[in-house]
C-alpha cells in the first residue's frame, strides 16, 4: 500500500478523454517519476491529485484518506506540496517573507487572525525560515525582492517554501523546464539531497530523460491518458513498447 | 508599543502634525491676500482627519490585498445613521454613537464582503458598487422611516434620549464628550494670526492617531503579511495551505469598521446625515485619496485624504472676484484672457483641477505622493538605490 494510491481515475474534457483508466501507486519515501509524450495527460493527472481538477471516475487516496472534493489548501494541509512548472512564489515580497509564510501556514493552519503581534517578534518562525534559507543556500539573498531572483533561485526558493511545510509528498511539475544544463544539474543534486536527508516521498513529472534517470526509483510511462508500463529505470530504458510510444527510435534517450 | 524605530518615528510625526495642525494649516496672517489658502478652521480640520481615517481603513483592504472596493461609502453612511440613532435614542455623548457606528458598519460589511468576495477583480468591484448603490437608493426611498429619506436625520429636542435630561422646547441638542461641546473652540491671536483650537477636532485627531497606530500594527503583523501574499500570488497561497477567503473577508470587515468609525465621527462633529453620503462618488473619492497618497504605504492614505479635502475646500472657494484681484496688475486684455482661462478650474470647477492633478500623479508618480516624497528625499540625501525597502513595505520618507 503506497502513500498515494490512484485507482481507475478518468477525466474527460468535452470530446477529449484526457485520462482513461489510470492506476498508480507511489511507495512511501521513494522517488517516482511520471513520464510520457506531450498530451499524455501528465499535467491533468497532477491537477487531479492536488484538487485543481476533480476526476470523473475513480479514487485518489493519500495516506488512507480520499483527497477528492477537497480544496487545494485542504489537500496541502494534509501533507501534499506542489512545485509548479513556472515557479510560483510571492514576487512582491522579500525572500525571507516568502519563506516565512509557509512556516506560519504549517504552524497556524489555513487561517489565523494574527493581526496584533508583529512578524519580527515571532522568533521561532524567523529561525525556521532562516534555517531553510541556509539549506537552500540562499541566506545571503534574504532581503532581496523575490521577483528579482534568477530563474534557478526562484525554483530553489519555491522548493524550500514547500519543504518548510514539512510535507509527506512533494509533487514536482517539470521542475527543470527551460533551465540551462548547469541549473538543471544543481536542481537534480538538490532533489537527491532532499530525498536522501528527509522522510519525504517525491513524485515528479518530467520531460528531461537525464533528470528522470538520475533521480527516479520507479517510473510510470503515460501514453494517451493510460499508463503503458510501470517499472524501474533500467527496465524502462530497455522496454521496446516505451521506445515506440515515447522515446522513438533515437538512441540518445538517456 | 511594539513598533520598530522607523514606524515609531512615523507615528510621532503624524501625532505632531495632528497636534499642531491649527498652526501648520494657518500659515498666512488674517486679512492678507493669501489668507484664503488657510485651512486652520475647525470644520475643514475635522474633515481632514476623519477622511484620513476612512482612507487608512480603505488602504488595509485595497493597499494590502489589492481588492478594489467601490462601495465603501455605504459603510460610512451606515455608520453615520447608526451614530445619529444613538444620539436620538440614548445620549448626545459621542462615545456610544462612535462605538455603535463601528459595530453596525462591521456587521454590514461582513454581509457585503461575504457575498462580494465570492468573486475577485472587476467583478468584486462591481458587486461592492452594486451594494453601495442599493444602500443609497434604499436610504432615499423605502427606508425613509429609518433614514429620513431626502431630508436626512438630525437630533431634535423631542427625541426620547433616555440617558440625557429633557431639553427645553426649541433647544438644539449638541454633541458632547461628557459635557465638552464638540463645537466649542477657543482662539489665540498672535499678531495678525488667529489660531483656532476646536474640541471636536482634537477628539477626532486622537481617534485618528489610534486608528493609524492600529493600522501600523496590522501592516507589520503576520496577518498583514498574509494579506500582501494574497495580492502577490493567490495560486501559491492556496498551494501553501492557506485559505484566502477568510483573510480577505477579515480585511474587508476591518476596513468597513474604519469607514463606520469615520461615519460616526462625521456625525459627532456635525450632527446630521443624509443619503448622499453613500453615493458612489463618495466611494470613488476614497479610492482617489488612497491612490493619490500611495496605496499600500502607511502614511499615503492620510496624505491623500488631506490633499483632496484641502483642495476641495480651498479651490472651490476661489471665485471670479478673487481672480480679478489676483490679475488686476496686468493689462486689461491679458487680465480677461487669464481669467477666462483659469475660471473653469476654480469654484465649482475644482473637480477639473483635481482630475488633472490625479492624472499627473498616476502617470508620473505611480506610487503616489509618498513616492514623490521618497524621490525628493533621495535627491537631497543622495541615498544609494539599495536603501529602497526591498520587502515591498514602502515606508515613506518624511
Amino acid at each position: 500500500m503506497g502513500i498515494l494510491e490512484v485507482k481507475n481515475v478518468g477525466k474527460r474534457f468535452g470530446g477529449l478523454q484526457a485520462l482513461g483508466d489510470v492506476n498508480l501507486s507511489v511507495a512511501e519515501n521513494s522517488v517516482h517519476a511520471i513520464i510520457g509524450p506531450n498530451g499524455a495527460g501528465k499535467s491533468t493527472l497532477l491537477n487531479c491529485l492536488v484538487g485543481k481538477l476533480i476526476p470523473d471516475t475513480g479514487s485518489v487516496m493519500f495516506d488512507g484518506q480520499s483527497v477528492l472534493g477537497r480544496k487545494p489548501y485542504e489537500i496541502n494541509q494534509m501533507g501534499i506540496s506542489r512545485v509548479f512548472q513556472t515557479p510560483e512564489i510571492f514576487s512582491d515580497l522579500s525572500v525571507m517573507e516568502n519563506m516565512m509564510i509557509p512556516c506560519f501556514a504549517k504552524r497556524d493552519g489555513a487561517f489565523e487572525l494574527n493581526a496584533i503581534s508583529t512578524v519580527g517578534s515571532q522568533r521561532d518562525m524567523i529561525e525556521k525560515a532562516e534555517h531553510m534559507l541556509e539549506d537552500m543556500n540562499m541566506a545571503d539573498k534574504r532581503e532581496m525582492h523575490a521577483g528579482s531572483l534568477s530563474r534557478g533561485d526562484k525554483r530553489r526558493l519555491e522548493i524550500g517554501m514547500c519543504l518548510s511545510q514539512e510535507p509527506r509528498l512533494l509533487l514536482l511539475d517539470e521542475p527543470t523546464a527551460g533551465m540551462a544544463r548547469a541549473d538543471t544539474n544543481n536542481t537534480i543534486d538538490l532533489l537527491k539531497q532532499i530525498s536522501d536527508e528527509r522522510d519525504i516521498t517525491i513524485a515528479i513529472i518530467e520531460h528531461d530523460m537525464h533528470v528522470v534517470f538520475s533521480l527516479a526509483e520507479r517510473i510510470t510511462v503515460l501514453a494517451q491518458g493510460t499508463p503503458l508500463v510501470e517499472d524501474t529505470p533500467d527496465n524502462i530504458k530497455g522496454n521496446p513498447k516505451v521506445r515506440e510510444a515515447y522515446l522513438g527510435e533515437t538512441q540518445d534517450a538517456a | 508599543m511594539g513598533l520598530t524605530k522607523k514606524d515609531f518615528t512615523l507615528l510621532i510625526i503624524v501625532a505632531c502634525l495632528a497636534l499642531f495642525a491649527p498652526f501648520i494649516l494657518n500659515p498666512f496672517p488674517e486679512g492678507s491676500a493669501m489668507a484664503q489658502f488657510n485651512a486652520g478652521y475647525p470644520d475643514l480640520m475635522q474633515r481632514l482627519v476623519i477622511f484620513g481615517i476612512f482612507a487608512i481603513g480603505f488602504n488595509i483592504l485595497f493597499g494590502l490585498t489589492g481588492y478594489l472596493s467601490f462601495g465603501h461609502a455605504a459603510f460610512l453612511g451606515v455608520g453615520s445613521y447608526a451614530a445619529i440613532w444613538m444620539m436620538k435614542l440614548l445620549t448626545m455623548n459621542v462615545i456610544p454613537a462612535i462605538i455603535i457606528s463601528v459595530l453596525v458598519a462591521g456587521l454590514f460589511s461582513l454581509l457585503v464582503g461575504w457575498i462580494s468576495l465570492r468573486r475577485s477583480g472587476i467583478y468584486f468591484s462591481i458587486l461592492t458598487l452594486a451594494f453601495a448603490q442599493m444602500s443609497y437608493a434604499l436610504a432615499y426611498s423605502v427606508l425613509t422611516p429609518i433614514t429620513g429619506g431626502e431630508t436626512g436625520l438630525q437630533p431634535k429636542y423631542t427625541d426620547p434620549r433616555i440617558l440625557d435630561g429633557a431639553l427645553a422646547p426649541g433647544e438644539t441638542p449638541r454633541a458632547n464628550l461628557f459635557g465638552l461641546d464638540m463645537k466649542s473652540s477657543f482662539q489665540v491671536s498672535a499678531g495678525d494670526w488667529i489660531f483656532t483650537f476646536n474640541a471636536g477636532y482634537y477628539v477626532a485627531a486622537v481617534i485618528m492617531l489610534i486608528a493609524f497606530y492600529l493600522s501600523i500594527r496590522i501592516f507589520r503583523s503576520p496577518f498583514g503579511m498574509m494579506l500582501r501574499a494574497v495580492k502577490s500570488n493567490q495560486q501559491r497561497l492556496n498551494y501553501t495551505g492557506l485559505n484566502a477567503k477568510p483573510y480577505t473577508l477579515a480585511a474587508f470587515v476591518i476596513s468597513g469598521m474604519y469607514a463606520g468609525l469615520a461615519g460616526g465621527l462625521l456625525v459627532a462633529m456635525d450632527t446630521q446625515v443624509g443619503a448622499e453620503r453613500m453615493f458612489w462618488t463618495a466611494s470613488g473619492e476614497v479610492v482617489l485619496m488612497t491612490i493619490l497618497g500611495g496605496a499600500g504605504t502607511l502614511i499615503g492614505p492620510v496624505l491623500g485624504a488631506g490633499f483632496i479635502k484641502y483642495f476641495e475646500n480651498i479651490i472651490s472657494k476661489i471665485n471670479k472676484s478673487i481672480l480679478e484681484q489676483w490679475f488686476a496688475f496686468m493689462p486689461d486684455g491679458i487680465e480677461d484672457l487669464l481669467i477666462t482661462l483659469v475660471y473653469p478650474f476654480i469654484g465649482k470647477g475644482w473637480h477639473l483641477t483635481l482630475g488633472i492633478l490625479f492624472m499627473l500623479v498616476v502617470i508620473f508618480l505611480p506610487g503616489g505622493l509618498v513616492e514623490g516624497g521618497q524621490r525628493v528625499a533621495r535627491l537631497f540625501k543622495r541615498k544609494k538605490p539599495s536603501d529602497d525597502t526591498p520587502d515591498g513595505k514602502t515606508t515613506p520618507a518624511e
